[in-house]
């Protein structure tokens, strides 16, 4: 931790302007000794030349300095605002890398150091690293909530409550003659099946905050020269999938990103379904099942000019019928979107029904929605320690499943010490003789 | 040279009498400096030993071989478990005890002491020097001017050093009621470097029970099986005795509402921090103003004495309105109030001054204990003077022996770790639910837990080491036996014992694991198990019942204990270390803490910095 970090914070290529960053004790180190600047104004943009330490210059650039704690990382930190060529960037780092006590930062290592100082907490650094990964307008939005803290202040809450029934409980076992209402346990009892409950409730919302993060699959499958790889194309309106009339081409499972009005959807083309010997082809099939059994919704596509060979899926509610080549054929089917991938016919229609679709399973709700599998491993892990606390047989035994429960919680925030329930104790209960 | 000793404990208190028998059985020639020697083992507020966490310490003070559990046996009129009706990890002893005999047993146990002598002398001075800029204690200076000379020295001062006693707006000089206070010390303690604050503690009004109407108070009796604290006392043969509860009502607290002007509390006249865990009676109308009542336990100080301590309503008001709300009790209405309750305000020593041997980081061969470092409480006090004895003694021994205990092997342990990483700001009492390992922390496996290490060190007689082994034995013995038994379900149903029928089959323990199953039942069917020790029954069906969560703790305790081997150097100086903050590289400064897991228990230490220190450390061991 004592090392001094660089690295730069923009992405590299041409550009107008590039941005290096510095952070660790030894940072203002770098504006005294390739500026000439000593003891920086904080957070002033000072125009300076940048020498390499033998005093070569290198560019003319803006120098910002936040000492720390006022920083992002909580350390003292440099930003070189320099000239976005790959040379003059190459320049800067080759002399930063000469200075003693700074290295390159590793992957990640600014935010790391901006949780371990307590700048921010992991669901926020969360959020920070989805909101520059975002690509639409909706997955922005859930990012930029999750790092302004709404996840943590709900996790937050719900461990403030689990402190404040643990607290109850201590008192209850620390203080057997004293005057703590009888009926306090069956009121933790109660609380602690409320929290149990809301929890639930916010694991149980169809991976939405998830599906909104990763974006929202659909899978194309069919039977064999279907039209998939047509209509996965007409969706994506540019070539991606080898499209061809050979039955079978599409031997693995071919991905595009798009966005849907502001949600983003990945559509998975898939090899056709049909019985075969080969070996290659059935892996591709099985390949296609998975993918399937995987998606939020799968386009079921059927060639209207030859219906045959169908595959029945155990969920029902995620398949969408579509009868392919109504150029060709007619069809007057009672379910699912009649569409021609090959003219177009249809396909807006199509468009216009799955962006409602998406819209409605992962559109940004009033409350936040989780959004890693991190998050709802631990909320799992809490609901199960509260509902063995219900169960234990002595109220030892159920304090300790509380800790657990709020250990959890504490995982995806922060932690719990002693003193924090002592405090809940003394506040709540009139205690002492 | 007469006055010449290898340890002298200054102080007469339950932190004294530990810590002087202590290191005389580690082995030092001690002496033991009391102002007087009558007071030895007073118990200056209530008469009670034990109770949640408390009793936890007396059971670990009596694994080491100490003498609060066999005194309070000695002494006890009114032995409860508290919390019966919960678990065995948080269930306390507690007792009554007679205020007399709990002293005479005590001082006839101490004047007559291997390796210790007792002489009445009030110490005001310490002898130090200096070599190399460390300051050493060599010995103490008495108020009349004798010095004794000793290796190490540990003060046990409780409430003494400058004692200010305030009823109502009446203030008196001294540490206990009829006690003068000990004037000079904590300025050589100042002297010397270490920093000294304000705490302040009360007590009650005692009454006379002849002048009581008990008819109209509740009767609260004792246990019928009584189990006594000690592990090597098998019975109590003290006559047990009643208490009685009563409360407080709107007349009472009318009383003391209209005089809260001449409370020295709130009138400013006090200024230091009470316990909030044992709050005066005022202080609990203040923060605790829409409860129209509060209990008052009438305690009985001794068999033949007449005076009650009345528990719950500790307060420092003039002795006119303590005599008027008093009498607004039911049951009190004509008593007759022997002396006053009183504040008592007194100089400490700020705890994180400390090393886990509660020798004091700044001066080599002084060690503290008891009040006078921020605890309150008779069991925390003998605990730690139990502690510093030990290490005084091999302090004095010279051959770099320690004697530490982490969280995870006692409450004598996790209440150090508290004073020397956290420090305090209230008088610190001990609770079950300071100890994050309390499961494995109980009082039936006190001896198990410490005994053996008491032993190794030193601070174990032989008779208990004895008992101890054969014990050991015992339980070694029982677990063998229940490993035979047991049966597959289908066997076990046609032996009355109902489990899944899952195929898999359970011994003995794995029985014991179900609630309704306990060891006479399995002893019913499998003769072998009779005529099993009764301690050695209890251990093993609590083990049993808190398999899972104890295998739970284990784990954790591992992971613990890593971070507690991590030694930072004692001299290591915290601006060196790159990456921590100013406030941290203060707090850590100021702390000293001697391991890496005590650094991270600070409070305000991130994790970084935490990191930060182990990467100094190991830059330092290349």
């Amino acid at each position: 931790m004592n090392d001094t970090i660089f690295a730069p914070a923009t992405a590299s290529g041409k550009a107008g302007v590039a941005v290096i960053r510095i952070s660790g004790p030894q940072a203002f180190k770098v504006p005294e000794r390739m500026c000439g600047i000593k003891n920086p104004k904080p957070r002033y943009a000072s125009r300076a030349v940048i020498r390499s330490l033998d005093g070569t210059p290198i560019d003319d650039a803006i120098i910002l300095c936040f000492p720390h704690p006022a920083s992002f990382t909580g350390e003292d930190v440099v930003e070189l605002q320099i000239h976005g060529g790959r040379a003059v960037t190459a320049a800067i780092l080759e002399q930063l890398s000469k200075i003693d006590g700074l290295r390159p930062a590793e992957r990640g290592e600014f935010t790391r150091r901006a949780v371990e100082n307590g700048k921010m907490d992991l669901t926020a650094a969360e959020g920070l690293a989805d909101l520059v990964d975002a690509e639409t307008e909706q997955q922005r939005r859930q990012a930029l909530r999750q790092m302004g803290g709404a996840l943590a202040e709900i996790y937050e809450k719900w461990r403030g409550e689990l402190v404040r029934l643990l607290a109850w409980q201590e008192a209850y076992i620390d203080f057997p003659e004293e005057e703590i209402p009888d009926d306090v346990s069956e009121s933790i009892r109660n609380k602690i099946i409320d929290v149990a409950n809301e929890i639930k409730h916010h694991l149980d919302d169809s991976r939405r905050g998830e599906r909104l993060r990763e974006g929202y699959l659909i899978a194309i499958i069919g039977a064999p020269n279907a039209g998939k790889s047509s209509l996965m194309n007409k969706l994506a309106k540019k070539d991606v999938a080898i499209v061809s009339s050979t039955a079978g081409t599409t031997r693995d499972v071919i991905e595009v990103r798009l966005d849907l009005n502001g949600y983003p959807v990945v559509i998975a083309d898939t090899a056709g379904l049909r019985e075969t010997e080969e070996e290659i082809e059935a892996e591709g099939i099985r390949r296609a099942l998975a993918k399937a059994d995987e998606a939020d919704l799968v386009l079921q596509v059927v060639d209207a000019s030859a219906p045959g060979f169908e595959t029945e899926f155990h969920d029902s509610n995620k398949i969408l019928k579509i009868f392919n080549k109504t150029d060709i054929a007619a069809v007057s089917p009672t379910e699912g979107f009649c569409l021609s991938a090959k003219t177009g016919a249809g396909i807006p229609e199509l468009l216009e029904y799955l962006a409602k679709r998406v819209e409605d399973a992962v559109s940004v709700r009033e409350e936040p929605s989780l959004t890693r599998l991190r998050h709802r491993t631990a909320l799992e892990e809490c609901v199960k320690s509260l509902e063995d606390s219900l169960k234990a047989s002595e109220i030892e035994l159920a304090a300790e499943d509380l800790r657990m429960a709020m250990r959890s919680l504490g995982k995806i925030t922060g932690q719990v010490g002693v003193e924090e329930l002592l405090d809940v104790i003394f506040k709540d209960f009139c205690i002492g003789k | 040279m007469t006055n010449e000793f290898d340890v002298i404990v200054v102080g007469g208190g339950h932190a004294g009498c530990e810590a002087a028998a202590a290191a005389a059985r580690t082995g030092a020639n001690t002496l033991l400096l009391t102002h007087k020697i009558a007071t030895i083992g007073e118990m200056s507020c209530n008469p009670a030993i034990g109770g949640l966490g408390k009793g936890h310490l007396v059971r670990e003070i009596d694994a080491l071989d100490g003498l609060m559990g066999r005194i309070a046996d000695k002494a006890g009129i009114q032995f409860r478990m508290l919390n019966r009706s919960k678990g065995p990890a948080v269930q306390g002893l507690r007792t009554q005890a007679d205020r007399k005999l709990y002293r005479r047993e005590m001082q006839r146990e101490l004047l007559n002491y291997p390796n210790l002598n007792v002489i009445e002398g009030g110490v005001e001075d310490l002898i130090s020097d200096e070599r190399d800029g460390v300051s050493s204690v060599r010995g103490v200076i008495t108020g009349d001017g004798v010095s004794y000379y000793a290796k190490a020295v540990v003060l046990t001062a409780g409430t003494f050093l400058k004692g200010l006693m305030h009823v109502g707006e009446t203030k008196t000089v001294g540490g206990r009621v009829g006690d003068p206070s000990c004037e000079h010390l904590s300025d050589a303690l100042r002297r010397l470097g270490l920093r000294v604050d304000r705490l302040k503690t009360g007590t009650p009004a005692r009454l006379d029970g002849k002048t009581i109407d008990w008819s109209k108070t509740r009767e609260q009796p004792g246990d019928e099986d009584i189990e006594p604290f000690s592990f090597m006392d098998d019975k109590i043969n003290v006559p047990q005795v009643l208490c009685h509860i009563t409360a407080t009502n709107a007349k009472t607290h009318d009383v003391i509402r209209a005089n809260m002007n001449r409370a020295p509390l709130f009138s400013g006249q006090i200024k230091s921090v009470g316990p909030r865990y044992c709050p005066s009676i005022e202080d609990k109308l203040v923060k605790f103003a829409e409860r129209d009542s509060h209990h008052v336990f009438l305690e009985p100080e001794g068999l033949d004495d007449d005076t009650i301590y009345p528990n719950g309503i500790s307060t420092s008001l003039p002795a006119d309105v303590q005599d008027a709300f008093i009498r607004t009790i039911p049951g009190l209405e004509n008593v007759r109030i022997i002396r006053p309750g009183y504040a008592i305000e007194y100089d400490y020593v700020d705890p994180l001054e400390m090393r886990r041997t509660l020798e004091t980081k700044k001066v080599e061969n002084l060690f503290i204990a008891g009040q006078l470092n921020g605890t309150t409480g008779y069991e925390e006090a003998g605990a730690l003077g139990l502690l510093a004895g030990v290490n005084a003694a091999l302090k004095a021994e010279g051959k770099g022996r320690e004697f530490t205990l982490d969280r995870a092997d006692a409450y004598l342990g996790v209440m150090i770790d508290d004073l020397i990483t956290k420090g305090v700001d209230e008088p610190y009492r001990m609770f079950t639910s300071r100890a994050e390992y309390r499961l494995l922390l109980r009082s039936d496996n006190a001896d198990m837990r410490l005994t053996d290490k008491g032993t190794e060190i030193g601070c174990v007689g032989k008779e208990r080491a004895a008992a101890f082994s054969e014990k050991k034995r015992a339980l070694l013995e029982a677990r063998e036996k229940l490993k035979k038994i047991g049966g597959t379900p289908k066997e076990l149903e046609k032996l009355g014992f109902s489990v899944n029928k899952d195929g898999a089959r359970r011994d003995g323990t794995d029985l014991l694991a179900y609630g309704e199953i306990g060891w006479d039942d399995l002893a019913a069917v499998w003769e072998e198990l009779k005529g099993t020790r009764k301690d050695v029954v209890e251990q093993l069906e609590i083990e049993a019942k808190y398999k899972g969560y104890l295998q739970r703790q284990e784990a954790d305790i591992r992971a613990f204990r890593k971070d507690e081997a991590l030694i930072i150097p004692k001299d290591v100086d915290y601006r060196k270390i790159g990456g921590l903050s100013n406030e941290v590289v203060m707090k850590l400064s100021k702390v000293r803490p001697e391991t890496l897991g005590a650094a991270s228990r600070i409070s305000g230490v991130t994790p970084a910095a935490v990191t930060a220190v182990l990467g100094y450390i190991k830059s330092l061991k290349q």
